[in-house]
């Protein structure tokens, strides 16, 4: 039973926060929070539960982005129908990647290049065709209704995204209990002694990662929903991915609520260091300082802060 | 397609790859050594430039002439962060290497945007616009300097490594980093001097490239993706496969370039790259790991 | 402190200070009434862009000053203009962000946003609560076209640019015995570029300028050799650009270089043709021409703010004027509205026939947000300098065109 009670209680608190704080700025703040937590589990799941680190994770985002704008904008097709075809999307470009790379035994640096290399080719090719718009990117027409996944108040995309990110620490959770996860965990820790107790290490790794490709791809199809425009370089780029390994390594790599305390932090950083000054380049001086300093002082991210303290407790 | 513009792309290409040669030699050692993705390599190189560049227009120093001079303040500016920053907060741990040089180099980059404005600048010197003819194409003279310089050092450098102590330790260090401990080495010495030897690289590689390019904060980027594209394509830490990886690069980019259009052409360099590393999972150079 | 021998004592000097709040407390008491007006300036300090960020941003805060000096807003009790300065980082995230931060801290108005892909999602955010938005730059024409009704563009999009890029170059071409009969496009490959190189491939043609390719770059591109070498293999009169700073200047430098030889180099909205390209890179820039936002040279307060600009060490670029212009419209539509009320200022604003600028444009025309009235103009770099070429009423010389040929 205690074992449920930190997500409830981050559940309930979540629920309450748009009550609470109810200017768009904080449900904003919420939402984008949520967005990056979302992300980063998605990254997360494979490069810290499975240890399959990633550079391109942005090829599943834009894939997701791209694909249910399309449909939407150029055949009509509903949003919240466009989510799960982007979901189906992005498992599917989750498991080719993953079954090309691993058939051919790419591993550590090799694999987080290559999916780099994907994330740069999906957005050279995005850039060049006709159908996505190219260079001058996707504009979703204004047609403000919860039906159209175009909330009038930012508060239905709060529920929205809470939805998936309570979702995407579900699995991760799941990860954590299941025989799945501890298959992957074992991979983790030494590939070939997985493979000597008969576990099928392609198969498990083809399968995280079309998962996490999936929940990212879902996370690209809010980005668009929310903003109402995208363009190769917003949801391709080298920052997408970097933000989303970022989130999960402050946080806490391979912990299930590692990416929603680096979400937060990282998200309340950028904000509040924007505040702080208006000199030119100083707040990411001091962003990329905060870093630093994080990570010299929990070379495990921030959730030890959360483990000496319960860690105590017990004692 | 007419031969003459054929054979001048495929100068064009070569000429090019020396100059990713240059960015991603400093990074295949520091790759080769420490195992990890070192992030501030593009701002490093981007300081690299502005300091070049006042050095031209404040104290009419020429770049090439500034060479031996940026090449022994990259290396102090390089061994002291290892010292300073990553080796110690890194505790061992690869992943956090990567994150601290991830804040360095927002930091770097910023603090270059708060002193230097974030305008991009040029610089004109007695040569850079000099032509040189080199079969069917015309040459700018610092792309040729560039290219030359870049087999040099590659050259300079596998040299270091095969045959003077230091570089037998970097090897050794490479290799199998307890071994080393247990036989005397010191390690964290060693780590960064082969640190301090990949950043004085871009000591020598920024004198190159302003002649011929502009430096601005963020002209890191422009190199820095390429560059890992390069070092993990050649074989990590083998500068022969950095060498060879790079001018393929700028072979592929080139060519690519001219069949498919410049804005498409740039996704040769990505299919390239995934091509070869599915047929050789460790790169072209690499060894077993 | 006029006379040297002097000295400030003690007591003197904590009578003066006593006194000091006496003496300035009136003016204070007085403004105290009328409460000043936030202006939310939302650009990217930041990455990429932030050189034409900061520029913007200057230029705003020019206009802001000087509003002030001359005793703030009129019609509302001489209140003043109160700058909040945002960073939108070139993102469309961080861009709402700092929409909805200037909201809460009860911003009147907006402006921004540099790039499209910001100003799409930030005028959207704005538009919730009826928020004026101004953009100073963002050549997108959609960001005006989607009928919201808070925003508003003083500058033509491009559009209009290429219409006047056209028009000017089919008289200067006319004038020069038809020079050029045929071109090649060179553009970036974002929104910018794409779009305006669409259009003038499809307006070319209108002046007896055929299209021999269409050739497009990525962002960055760190070399044009091979695009050089095309060029030259198509032999075409004119090579049109539409890129990025460092791409035009590092294209043009390559053109030079390589001695292709042309009747001219056009660009439109060329994002390096500034003074600093003709003061650094003099050989290459001369006899480019370029159809651009640029001031009206025989404006008097004009060449006035460029001094200022040019004896702080900075750049009078067209970020710089636009800007400062876009708060200057602002400022006018909240002196007719009389009050911050967001519908009356966006009522004022629609309804402006504001002429006080300094560019080449006419009296103020908006319809669904657009100046209408507004206009490029075509420039052409000499060694040292750059002149207007055309509208002809503008004009400070007439084009070098052709331009001499290399050999």
């Amino acid at each position: 039973m205690s074992a449920w009670r930190v997500p409830v209680a981050l559940l309930a608190v979540a629920l309450a926060y748009p009550l609470v704080f109810r200017t768009n700025f904080a449900i904003n703040f919420g939402v984008l929070v949520l967005f990056f937590a979302v992300i980063g589990q998605a990254w997360n799941i494979a490069g810290g539960f499975a240890g399959q680190l990633s550079f391109g994770h942005a090829v599943f985002f834009g894939t997701g982005a791209y694909c249910s704008t399309i449909l939407h904008v150029k055949l009509g097709i509903n949003p919240w129908l466009g989510l799960w075809a982007s979901a189906a999307a992005g498992a599917l470009v989750g498991a080719f990647i993953a079954a090309l790379s691993f058939r051919f035994g790419l591993k550590g640096s090799y694999f987080a290049l290559i999916t780099l290399a994907f994330a740069e080719a999906f957005r050279i090719l995005t850039n060049a065709v006709e159908f996505t718009g190219g260079g001058l990117g996707l504009l979703i027409p204004l047609k403000r209704s919860a039906a159209n996944f175009q909330f009038p108040e930012r508060i239905g995309f709060y529920y929205t995204i809470l939805a998936l990110a309570a979702l995407s620490i579900a699995i991760a959770l799941w990860l954590k209990r299941s025989r799945f996860g501890a298959r992957l965990a074992a991979i983790r820790e030494n590939e070939d002694a997985a493979r000597a107790l008969g576990i099928d290490t392609f198969r498990e790794k083809v399968k995280i990662m079309a998962l996490s490709g999936a929940l990212c791809a879902a996370g690209g199809t809010f980005y668009a929903q929310y903003f109402l425009y995208i363009d190769p370089v917003v949801v391709f780029g080298a920052d997408k991915s970097v933000e989303m390994l970022l989130v999960s390594m402050i946080g806490g790599t391979g912990t299930v609520y590692g990416p929603l305390i680096g979400a937060f932090l990282l998200t309340l950083v950028g904000e509040g260091t924007r505040a702080l000054t208006n000199a030119q380049g100083l707040s990411l001086i001091i962003y990329g300082g905060l870093l630093i300093v994080i990570i010299a002082f929990l070379p495990n991210g921030l959730i030890d802060l959360f483990k000496l303290r319960w860690g105590r407790r017990r004692a | 397609m007419d031969a003459t513009i054929l054979g001048a792309a495929v100068i064009n290409g070569l000429l090019l790859g020396g100059s990713y040669a240059l960015v991603a030699v400093g990074l295949t050692l520091i790759y080769g050594v420490l195992h990890i993705i070192n992030f501030a390599h593009g701002s490093m190189l981007m300081l690299a430039m502005y300091g070049v560049y006042f050095l031209l227009v404040k104290a009419q120093v020429d770049p090439y002439a500034a060479i031996p001079l940026m090449v022994v303040v990259m290396y102090a500016a390089g061994y002291g962060m290892y010292r300073a920053l990553i080796g110690r907060f890194s505790h061992g741990k690869d992943e956090n290497i990567l994150l601290i040089t991830l804040g360095l180099s927002i930091v770097l980059e910023n603090i270059a945007l708060f002193f230097f404005t974030g305008d991009s600048r040029n610089i004109t010197v007695s040569y850079s616009d000099r032509m040189i003819e080199l079969g069917p194409s015309l040459v700018p003279l610092p792309k040729l300097v560039s290219f030359g310089a870049s087999l040099l050092l590659c050259a300079a450098l596998a040299w270091f490594i095969a045959r003077t102590d230091t570089g037998r330790a970097i090897r050794a260090v490479a290799k199998e980093r307890h071994g080393a401990r247990l036989v005397g080495i010191d390690v964290e010495k060693i780590l960064a001097v082969s640190y301090g030897i990949g950043i004085a690289c871009l000591g020598a590689a920024a004198c190159l490239l302003v002649p011929m390019f502009y430096v601005a904060p963020t002209v890191g980027h422009l190199f820095v993706i390429v560059a890992f594209t390069i070092v993990v394509l050649g074989g990590m830490g083998s500068f022969l496969g950095a060498l060879v990886g790079a001018l393929l690069i700028g072979l592929t980019e080139s060519l690519s370039g001219l069949f498919l259009g410049e804005a498409l052409g740039q996704i040769g360099i990505s299919l390239i790259f995934i091509l070869i590393l599915l047929f050789r999972p460790t790169g072209l150079f690499g060894g077993g790991r | 402190m006029s006379q040297p021998s002097h000295r400030l004592t003690r007591r003197g000097f904590i009578g003066a200070a006593a006194a000091a709040p006496v003496a300035f407390g009136v003016p204070t008491l007085l403004q105290a009434q009328a409460r000043p007006i936030k202006v939310g300036l939302v650009h990217p300090i930041t990455g990429f862009l932030a050189y034409s960020g900061g520029q913007c941003r200057m230029g705003a805060m020019m206009a802001i000053e000087e509003i002030n000096a001359a005793g703030g807003i009129k019609s509302m009790g001489g209140a003043k203009l109160e700058a909040l300065l945002g960073d939108n980082q070139a993102k469309p995230e961080v861009g709402v962000s700092v929409v909805e931060q200037m909201q809460e801290a009860g911003v009147s108005a907006y402006i921004g946003c540099f790039s499209s892909a910001v100003a799409l999602p930030a005028t959207q955010a704005a538009a919730k609560y009826n928020t004026p938005f101004v953009i100073d730059v963002g050549a997108s024409d959609n960001i005006v076209n989607r009928g919201l009704r808070n925003v508003f563009r003083l500058k033509p999009g491009f559009n209009a640019c290429v219409d006047d890029a056209i028009a000017g170059l089919g008289e200067i071409n006319k004038a020069a015995g038809s020079a050029a009969k045929s071109a090649v496009l060179v553009h970036e490959e974002s929104e910018f570029g794409t779009g305006t190189a669409k259009l003038l491939a499809g307006k070319l043609p209108s002046i007896g300028i055929e299209v021999r390719e269409v050739m497009k770059h990525a962002n960055p591109t760190r070399d044009f050799a091979n695009l050089a070498l095309r060029i030259r293999g198509l032999k075409p009169d004119l090579v049109v650009m539409s890129n990025y700073q460092n791409e035009y200047v590092l294209l043009a430098r390559t053109l030079h270089q390589q001695k292709v030889d042309l009747a001219g180099m056009f660009s439109v909205l060329g994002g390096g043709f500034n003074y600093k390209f003709v003061k650094e890179l003099p050989d290459v820039a001369q006899y480019m021409i370029d159809t651009n936002h640029w001031f009206d040279p025989t404006n008097a307060r004009a060449q006035a703010m460029k001094k200022r600009v040019e004896a702080k060490g900075d750049l009078f670029t067209f970020e710089v004027y636009l800007a400062y212009n876009a708060v200057k419209f602002l400022a006018d539509g909240m002196e007719r509205a009389g009050s911050a009320d967001k519908e009356k200022v966006n009522a004022a604003l629609a309804a402006s026939t504001w002429s006080d600028h300094f560019m080449p444009y006419g009296p103020t025309r908006m319809v669904n947000g657009q100046n209408t009235g507004g206009k490029a103009a075509i420039l052409q770099a000499s060694k040292t300098d750059i002149d207007v070429i055309w509208p002809t009423r503008f004009a400070s010389t007439k084009a070098v065109f052709p331009k001499p040929r290399f050999s």
